[in-house]
């Protein structure tokens, strides 16, 4: 039973990076009209930018919980403003096939200074350790990260269905042409949304860190993993993109404990389960 | 949806005769190509790959239909061929048609799951089916994981031709591109790929109309996986060995930027853009992952400043389809 809890608690790690990222995919798409395939790479740089802090900067862990998202934020936002705006009108695949190309260039260059080996990065002294919870070994920092990330996700979700800057953000989805003639600066929006998911996937970043190393290719894989998330639970809800993404993360634990063989693999036949019986996704909105 | 590409200019048997005196020039000029001490094998598999990317580009110029996932049909024809050739010691022709028939199949199962959905989602489904894949390979023991099928045995087509002598397999793998690219470009202009470009401009309209679409994106998901598994089949006796990296979604990243660099929608970009890739590669060989880095600029640079790609801006310029 103890590797039973600790598989879920992998599953339930990995469930809140999908659940990161596939949010941030959402955000973007809404806005945008984008699929983000650079998604991968920002994250990797936020796993980076944390690297750099402590080796260069002397900075821990905490300011580069705050540091590193607004740092690769703002470095998606310079991508948004030279390039992304450009495909404004033009079909979808451009922007699939443009940030694909940023994503190449951005691991290539990190791939030639650093290799393709990990990265060491320390758990932060606060976390170290673990607690006895009866049933299982629980490593404190990750708990953390499940529940950090679940606060993050809520916090998310609060400030787009609930606040007014998520209605505009809502409405600019909807109807940008309208939101403008209110006199609301529509492009700062959406390069402010494109800096928020690109936020979001560089804290993922910064929060693997200690778990998973830090590599240059760490985004590579698990973005078509993210993409298999998105396609199940469908870009149409933010409530949806978590949920699915956290359930889809159990679900690949679970699978590492009955039958590890196919836990590289459960979701992608899951995706393919799902298109065959309800094709519009689990969120219902066909795209 | 707007428009891919811009060939609004109607099929008129002038274009036709223009487009058949381009190819006749590119045949010769292939033909030529063991007299003029070029290395042979460099060009074999820019043959390969570039009639990978005109099946691609069958189904992202003409259906409008993305698949960021074609290096599986690669990938699972150049194993089953390599397997039948080297443990079931078929001769080549039955090892050709093994490995095809595998990669159509692989078309009728991938193309069902992925047209239930449109656009971008569709782009998403056949990248991470193509993954899927990738890990069933890496775990299946007849792929022998990591280290691929090496040391295939090329044997004699027929009976006849030798494929182990270059000059004869250049001949071959020639004549299999030819063949294909000419199916290929008798499916754009037939009524069959007037429907699949009706469907790429606006689908809604096309079902109105009465067409079955599904059926036909089906057909052509099929048909371009078919092709692009025959030029797996054919690239196994280049290389004489079937690896990961051709299931690996780089691979199918590749073919993309292939068809993209030479004009996504025309006849003969992607096997223009299939010779620049894969001579950069070649020359660039020494450089490590900034082949990647060149790779991401070229992306980048079609996408912004020339989305008609090489071949496209030349038929521009010369009002021409090409």
């Amino acid at each position: 039973m103890q590797a039973l809890y600790a598989q879920l608690l992998v599953g339930l790690i990995n469930g809140s990076f999908y659940a990161l990222l596939s949010l941030g995919l959402a955000v973007i798409f809404g806005m945008l009209n984008i699929i983000n395939f650079a998604h991968g790479a920002l994250y990797m740089m936020g796993a980076f930018a944390a690297y750099f802090l402590l080796n260069l900067g002397g900075i821990g862990y905490w300011p580069a919980l705050i540091i590193a998202p607004i740092v690769v934020g703002i470095f998606g936002m310079i991508l948004e403003r030279t390039m992304l705006q450009w495909l404004a009108g033009l079909d979808h695949l451009y922007g699939l096939l443009l940030t694909f190309g940023i994503a190449l260039i951005v691991q290539g260059v990190f791939q030639n200074y650093f290799g393709s080996s990990g990265l060491p990065y320390a758990i932060p002294d606060q976390l170290k350790g673990g607690m006895n919870l009866g049933f299982m070994f629980l490593p404190i920092y990750r708990g953390w990260v499940v529940v950090f990330s679940l606060v993050v996700c809520l916090a998310t979700w609060f400030l787009i269905e609930k606040t007014q800057l998520g209605a505009y953000l809502r409405a600019a989805t909807e109807n940008p042409t309208l939101v403008r003639a209110f006199g609301i600066n529509v492009p700062r929006m959406i390069t402010l949304t494109y800096g928020l998911g690109v936020g979001l996937a560089a804290l993922a970043g910064v929060l693997s860190a200690p778990i998973n190393q830090v590599r240059p290719l760490m985004g590579a894989d698990l973005i078509i993993v993210v993409f298999a998330v998105v396609v199940i639970g469908g870009m149409g809800s933010i409530m949806g993109s978590i949920i699915t993404g956290f359930a889809l993360g159990v679900i690949e634990g679970l699978t590492k404990y009955f039958y590890p063989e196919a836990s590289n693999t459960v979701v992608f036949v899951l995706m393919v389960l799902v298109l065959l019986v309800k094709p519009t996704g689990l969120t219902g909105r066909a795209a | 949806m707007s428009a891919l590409t811009d060939d609004t200019l109607p099929v008129t048997p002038r274009a036709m005769r223009d487009e058949m005196i381009v190819f006749a020039v590119m045949a010769v000029l292939l033909a030529a190509v063991p007299f003029s001490g070029i290395y042979p094998f460099f060009v074999m598999q820019a043959l390969c790959f570039a009639l990978l990317a005109c099946a691609f580009n069958l189904l992202i110029g003409y259906g409008g239909l993305l698949s960021f996932g074609h290096a599986m049909f690669l990938g699972t024809a150049g194993y089953v061929s390599a397997h039948a050739l080297k443990v079931w010691a078929l001769p080549p022709e039955l090892g050709i048609l093994v490995g095809t028939a595998a990669a159509a199949l692989l078309g009728l199962v991938a193309g069902y799951i992925s047209i239930k959905r449109q656009g971008i989602y569709f782009s998403m489904i056949t990248l991470a089916l193509s993954q899927l894949l990738y890990f069933i390979y890496l775990q299946a023991p007849f792929t022998h994981g990591e280290d691929g099928i090496q040391g295939i045995p090329q044997g004699h087509l027929l009976g006849i031709f030798d494929l182990s002598k270059p000059t004869v397999l250049y001949y071959v793998v020639l004549v299999g591109f030819l063949a294909g690219f000419l199916l290929i470009y008798r499916t754009i202009n037939s009524p069959f790929g007037e429907v699949l470009k009706s469907i790429r401009e606006n689908e809604q309209r096309a079902i109105s109309l009465g067409y079955k679409t599904d059926q036909y994106k089906l057909l052509a998901f099929i048909l371009s996986g078919t092709l692009a598994g025959f030029a797996g089949s054919l690239k196994v006796f280049v290389a004489q060995n079937a690896s990961l990296t051709d299931v690996h979604w780089s691979m199918s990243g590749e073919i993309v930027l292939m068809t993209l660099v030479g004009g996504l929608g025309t006849i003969f970009g992607p096997v223009v853009g299939a010779f620049v890739i894969i001579a950069m590669q070649q020359y660039l060989a020494g450089f490590g992952q900034w082949v990647t880095v060149i790779q991401g600029v070229i992306f980048v640079a079609c996408v912004l400043l020339f989305r008609r790609g090489l071949v496209g801006e030349i038929a521009h310029w010369l009002r021409r389809s090409l």
